[in-house]
Parts: structure tokens; sequence; C-alpha cells
């Protein structure tokens, strides 16, 4: 009778032991994909909130006279495209990402040049509403930085914690696959030339 | 058998114990254990120049909840300031939790820079732009006269004006954290009142010409009663009473948890 006792002890020892560890790795792996879905679409509020404040840059703007038609429609078109652009947050892939880190990236150079034509100016420079707008983006700038930076850093936590290896195994059974991050080259670079000087 | 029980037991409990390690890029100073207003870790300020600022702003946070915290550092080590103060701001959970009405100003010495950073209840209050405006209007023209403390003085009242303006008062006074602290704060007191109306009645039983025999309130006395305000008023009792003496009384309850998102605006000298 004892004989086969131990071993029945020792597989329900394993087997609740194996259950549990499942359990902790399967309820951490979607708390941790929910914390970064929360920081993606904090991410994108972000990006909306800049797409309002160059929206209401363009009407400034063009209330000033003879301001160069091309580089205002340019602006007014990247940014058209970049509100077209939206990611669910259920498929935050690689390519959609790339997707909208590029239409971002458009709008990013266009404003660049917007505001750099602008220098020409000194009108439209000193104009109390234009100099509130430029600070609000540069807030804005800042906003979507912070908040990628966090979506970013919440993307590997559920990274590391889905691929380090005992994990990796469940993650493969539960179907967990990795979460793409914001590469920071082409947002961030590009986010660098966005910023004002007001010295 | 037993020692593959063991090791399977082994293993699950080490395996169980992974810990992981989040990384951040940004070093943010660790949150120091006596929560303040001023941190002035590259000296722009004397030191009755930083109790004063302290005083002001610990008084303004205990009447609105806002907590407001100036940092000065030595360099920023290549950051960008405003993604740098967001999450430092973030990490240490300078403002109230639920109301995110916290608002750090970090001054860095080398770079010779500032930034408002707003917490997110801030934000519609306290704009960019009005932060803007403080910094360039108010506070620089002080900084480019090597006046640091003028400038975050006079800063820092603005920002007080700028919120009031749009705060109503009575809005402020109704959220639950403010009233749990008066609750503190007036519970002390109410108790030295009693006792000491208590103590007084036992002299005056005493009768007339049969000497001290109730014997009246002496230093003692005091002293009891002066630290069971102390350690049941938290912060807000021990700050009052305690201001003459070194580091003053910090934040009641210290900082509440609130987020930063990166709004807020800057300026250099």
């Amino acid at each position: 009778m004892k004989k086969w006792l131990i071993p029945v002890i020792i597989i329900v020892v394993v087997a609740f032991g194996l259950y549990s560890w499942t359990k902790g790795f399967n309820n951490t792996a979607i708390t941790l994909k929910e914390e970064a879905k929360t920081a993606w679409s904090n991410v994108e509020s972000a990006y909306q909130r800049r797409n309002d404040l160059i929206g209401n840059l363009v009407k400034t703007v063009q209330g000033a006279a003879d301001f160069e038609r091309n580089t205002l429609t340019e602006v007014i078109e990247a940014r058209s495209k970049a509100t077209s652009v939206n990611i669910n947050a259920d498929n935050l892939t690689e390519e959609n990402i790339k997707q909208y880190e590029q239409v971002q990236g458009g709008l990013n150079s266009a404003l660049s040049r917007l505001l750099v034509s602008v220098e020409r100016y000194p009108d439209l420079k000193s104009n109390q509403n234009f100099m509130n707008l430029q600070t609000q983006l540069e807030g804005t700038e800042n906003r979507i930085n912070v908040e990628r930076n966090r979506y970013n850093s919440a993307v590997g936590k559920y990274n590391t914690h889905i691929s380090l290896f005992p994990n990796s195994i469940f993650a493969g059974w539960f179907g967990f696959e990795e979460m793409s991050r914001y590469s920071a080259d082409e947002g961030a670079e590009k986010a660098k030339e966005v910023e004002f000087d007001f010295n | 058998m037993k020692s593959l029980q063991r090791l399977v037991l082994f293993s699950i409990l080490t395996l169980s114990g992974f810990s992981f390690t989040g990384f951040s890029q940004i070093e943010i100073p660790e949150k120091p254990s006596k929560e303040m207003a001023v941190y002035d870790a590259a000296d722009l300020l004397k030191e009755a120049e930083e109790q004063k600022l302290r005083l002001k702003l610990e008084t303004y946070a205990d009447t609105t909840s806002t907590q407001i915290v100036v940092a000065t550092i030595n360099s920023l080590n290549g950051e960008y300031i405003g993604t740098y103060a967001a999450e430092w701001g973030q990490k240490w959970g300078i403002g109230q939790k639920k109301e995110d009405n916290g608002l750090l100003i970090l001054i860095a010495k080398k770079e010779a820079k500032i930034w408002f950073s707003t917490g997110y209840g801030l934000e519609p209050y306290l704009t960019d732009a009005t932060s803007k405006t403080i910094i360039e209007n108010i506070i620089l023209p002080e900084f480019r006269k090597a006046n640091y403390y003028e400038g975050i003085d006079e800063g820092t009242t603005a920002v007080f004006e700028v919120i009031a303006g749009k705060f109503d008062a009575s809005q402020v006074k109704t959220s639950s954290s403010k009233d749990v602290g008066w609750g503190f704060a007036i519970f002390p007191i109410l108790i030295f009142v009693v006792i000491f109306i208590l103590i007084a009645r036992k002299n005056k039983g005493g009768g007339s010409g049969k000497g001290n025999h109730g014997r009246g309130p002496d230093l003692l006395d005091f002293l009891i009663l002066g630290s069971m305000g102390r350690s049941m008023g938290g912060g807000s009792f021990g700050g009052s009473s305690s201001g003459g003496f070194g580091g003053g009384g910090g934040f009641s309850g210290g900082f509440g948890g609130g987020g930063f998102g990166g709004g807020g605006a800057g300026g250099s000298w």
C-alpha cells in the first residue's frame, strides 16, 4: 500500500506545483500586456493632442497674409495622413507600429519645415497666439517622448516575462507573442528637430 | 526518489521566485526618506532661503493638497530636461494620487535650465503656455541676475495665483484627502484643550488655603502633551510646532503618488 502512495503524492505535488506556476505565468503575462496596451493608448492620445495643436497652428498661420502655400499644404496633408492611421491596441504588431511611426514622422518633418519658414515672418513669430501654440507643441513633444518611453518599458517588461527560459515554453502554449517597441530612431530623432529656441 | 522530489520542489521554488527587473534608461534620484518641498542639491539657495521656501510650499500643500517641489541639480548629464523632470515627478509621486496635482520645478545649474513639469491634474490650469510665461517673464529675469531665491519665490507665487484664479477654493477644500488632514490636525488640539480644562478644574477643586494639593500644569505635562500632539497629528501638527528646529515638517502625509505625463514648459538663463 505504501509503495504506491509515495509516487501518488509526488505526482499530486508536482501537478499542483506546475498548475500554480503556469497560472502565475499566465496571469502576470496578461497583466503586463494590459499595462503595455494602456501605455500605448497614452502614446496615441499624446499624438492626437499634437494633431489638434497642429490644426490650430495651421489656422493661425493661414491668417498671416501671403504665407507660403506649399509649406502649409504639406503640413495639412501630412496631418490628415497621420490622423488616419490608428492602431488597435490588440494589434500592436511591428508592421503596424512602423506605419504609425512613418506617418507621424512625416508630419514631424513637415511641421519642422513650417516652423523654419515662419522665421521669415516676424509678425507671425511675435504673434501671441502663435507663441502659445509653439509652447504647447513643445510640451506635447515632451508628452509624446514620456509616453513612448513608458510604452517601451512596459513592452520590455512583458517581453522579458514571456521570453525568459522556462516561461518561453508556456508562452508558446498559451500563445503569447512578443510586442513591438516604438523604435527610438525614427521617432525621437525627428522629434528633436522640432525643438524651439526662444533666445 | 526523495532526491528527485526535492529537486522538483527546489526548482519550482527557485523558478517561481524569478524577479524581473524593468529597465529605465534615465537615472533619477531615489525618493528621499524625508519628503519635503525643496531639495537644493546644487546649492543655489542659502539655508535661510531654503527654509522660507520650504515653509511656503509646504503650507500651501497643507491647505490646497497641491504639492509643489523645487529641486536643483548640478547637471542633467545629457538628459533632456523635460522628459527627465516628468519621470522624476512620476517616480516620486508628487501630488495626490487621484488629483495628480503635483508640480516639479527642476533647475539644472550647469546647463542653466529650468523646467516646470506639471502633473496630469494640473495641466488644465497651469497650461504649458502659462508655465512658459511665468518662467520667461518672472523667473528667468531674476535668475539672470543670480537671484535664485527671488525667482523661485515670485514664480511659485505666480503659480499659486494661476491655480487660484481657475481653481475654485471651495472645490479644493472638498477633496477627501483634505478632510482627513483637517481631522487629524484638530484632534490633538481637542485633546489638549480637554486635558487642560481637566487640570484647571482639578486645581480649582483643591479648595482654598489647603496648599497646592492638585499640581498645576508643569513642564512635564506640556512635554507629554506636546509629544502626543506630534505623534497623532503627523506632519500637519508637527510642522508648526517644530518649525524652529532644523529640517521643518515636510509635507504632511508625504508625496501622494500623483502622475506626470510630460506636460510643462522650460527655459534657460
